[in-house]
């Protein structure tokens, strides 16, 4: 049976027969454009994760190999490239990379949601010039603080130290986490505060005993934008760390690759180790991760 | 009693108050001061100069390709990332692949999580002349004859620049758009089902009139951050061959840090602040930050 009847056919069937025949008309064509769409959808996830698949196999790779045979599985898997990589570096580079990220959020945790908490429960004149001057600090990027930081950073004897990266991070992570903590607090019903205050609790027990548990939502998504930052940040740790034992991972990767010249099969096992943490947390954190970039709007 | 109300707020905002004016508004302010003067790393001492390097800017050719590129990230990431990750999300929203669609989103999104110097050093890959997956690939389908050094020939190394941004990128403004979409009621483009319009139709009457403002708050972020453009660049080619690839930041970082011209580089600086203010001023008043809802 062909699709394309004559319009006499059409005329000459029963109603139903002619809707049916509209009908079955309609569902292949909505068919082949879904499929058309589906191919789509999936060459664009094809295009993503083809470069990613790649750097994992030619990670196990000799670096003849990775020249030689580009599309090719290894022929010896050579497992030791990892443990090359961690030796030589990457490890030291993973353990900066935890400890900055794990002190920045910390950090950012603790002074964003004071702040926060401060910022959503009292309303005076102060109140609001303090909530102008955090919010403008969104608008400050860290480019154009780039060489006085340096200054200030070496006045303060802290170039090539963690605390450089620290307390830099904590700075340009306090402004989006405040925003999101305090949008969060201001949705907790007063009621509950009033009920604290008459039973005798304090400020503080306002903010540690009623605020903080109610909000472990926004301040899992604060962790998240915080760590993503943290972990990826390469302008500050390419400028204010020289030494290559306090390096983290995105500026020790740029070390790591002109020390090892050729040895690819190494760099690319290096590179994997260095993605591994944040696709996990995506994996397993993606609600909170996506929450904070759309309620924030901020490019990381 | 009322002394301690009036000290915790206070109290509580101190530690970000400090932060912020030691590590943001200080180096701000600062760098507009340094811009006027004359001073290398070494030095104890500035010299003032006055404007001598606000005149040097309109002369600077390293600054007028730059500049170009910057705006030639901006057009390009607009194009790409908000009208194509736009169309993305909407058809991945579709009722259609309701299935398929939450593992498509966590793929599109990966590449936004991996750590820059990880996508470039991998890019560097990919655009290697002799053996990279460029290059393989259209030896492969037979046009070797558009094989070339991507980062390596003045005219294609910034465009090799920007594609891989958009390849990092375009998966996190679909993540926007997507949660926009979710945020439509639904009853509208089923009302628009039942008056028989087509999904063209509902992408064109119902979807883009629904998100157009996360679309003026994508435009902004995307352009922003095309301004401020730093680490695809510097990894991948640090500007060259020559200056072909040179973006506003990395003029800024070889003025200083490299050459060790910090006073000239600070007035890069303040013009990198002052176009990106304009942008981040606008977006705030669009996305109305802030406000009691």
């Amino acid at each position: 049976m062909t699709l394309l009847n004559t319009k006499e056919d059409v005329l000459k069937s029963s109603p139903v027969a002619r809707y049916q025949k509209i009908r079955s008309k309609i569902d292949l064509r909505s068919k082949i454009s879904k499929n058309i769409f589906l191919l789509g959808l999936l060459f664009f996830a094809f295009i993503v994760l083809y470069p990613l698949y790649w750097m994992f196999i030619s990670s196990f790779k000799s670096y003849d190999e990775i020249y030689n045979n580009v599309w090719s599985l290894p022929s010896v898997w050579h497992f030791e490239n990892y443990i090359t990589a961690w030796s030589q570096g990457i490890s030291s580079y993973f353990f900066n990379s935890l400890f900055v990220t794990i002190l920045t959020i910390l950090l950012v945790v603790l002074i964003g949601s004071m702040a926060a908490y401060s910022l959503s429960r009292y309303k005076t004149k102060w109140i609001n010039v303090a909530l102008i001057f955090i919010i403008g600090g969104l608008m400050m990027n860290p480019q154009v603080a780039l060489i006085p930081l340096f200054e200030i950073l070496t006045w303060m004897n802290l170039i090539n130290t963690h605390w450089a990266l620290i307390l830099t991070y904590v700075a340009y992570r306090l402004p989006l986490s405040i925003i999101l903590i305090r949008a969060f607090f201001l949705s907790i019903p007063k009621e509950l505060e009033e009920s604290a205050i008459i039973d005798g609790c304090s400020e503080f027990g306002i903010y540690y005993r009623i605020y903080l548990p109610l909000s472990i939502p926004i301040l899992i998504t604060t962790v998240v934008l915080t760590a993503y930052f943290a972990w990826n940040e390469f302008l500050f740790s390419t400028v204010f760390i020289d030494s290559s034992a306090l390096k983290t991972i995105p500026s020790g990767l740029m070390g790591f690759r002109d020390a090892l010249r050729t040895d690819w099969g190494v760099l690319l096992a290096g590179m994997v180790i260095a993605s591994i943490p944040m696709i996990i947390l995506l994996i397993l954190l993606q609600k909170y991760l996506v929450r904070g970039l759309s309620e924030g709007s901020v490019k990381g | 009693m009322l002394k301690r109300i009036k000290l915790v707020p206070m109290l509580f905002l101190l530690p970000t108050l400090l932060f912020l004016g030691v590590f943001v508004y200080i180096p701000i302010v600062q760098n507009f001061f340094n811009s006027f003067f004359d001073f290398s790393v070494f030095s104890q001492t500035k010299e003032f100069i006055g404007f001598r390097y606000f005149k040097e800017l309109f002369e600077d050719k390293i600054l007028m390709t730059s500049f170009a590129n910057n705006i030639k990230y901006a057009v390009i990431s607009v194009i790409f990332q908000v009208f194509f990750a736009l169309i993305l999300a909407t058809i991945l929203e579709d009722k259609l692949f309701r299935r398929i669609a939450p593992t498509l989103r966590v793929i599109y999104f990966i590449p936004v999580m991996i750590s820059i110097s990880v996508i470039a050093l991998l890019f560097s890959f990919i655009y290697n002349p002799q053996m990279g997956l460029l290059n393989s690939f259209l030896e492969l389908i037979g046009l070797e004859s558009l094989a070339k050094p991507w980062l390596g020939n003045a005219t294609t190394a910034i465009y090799a620049v920007i594609a891989m941004s958009q390849w990092q990128s375009v998966g996190f403004i679909t993540m926007l758009f997507i949660v926009a979409i979710q945020k439509i009621p639904k009853d509208l483009y089923e009302a628009a089902d039942i008056d028989g319009a087509g999904r063209i139709r509902m992408f064109f009457n119902i979807t883009v009139p629904q998100v157009k403002e996360t679309m003026f708050v994508n435009v902004l972020i995307t352009v922003t951050g095309s301004m401020l453009v730093f680490n695809e660049p510097y990894i991948l080619t640090n500007g060259g061959p020559g200056i072909s690839s040179m973006t506003l930041s990395v003029h800024m970082y070889q003025l200083g840090f490299i050459k060790d011209n910090m006073g000239y580089a600070s007035a890069v600086a303040t013009l990198i602040f002052v176009v990106t203010a304009i942008f981040a001023l606008i977006q705030i008043k669009v996305s109305g930050t802030g406000k009691d809802e």
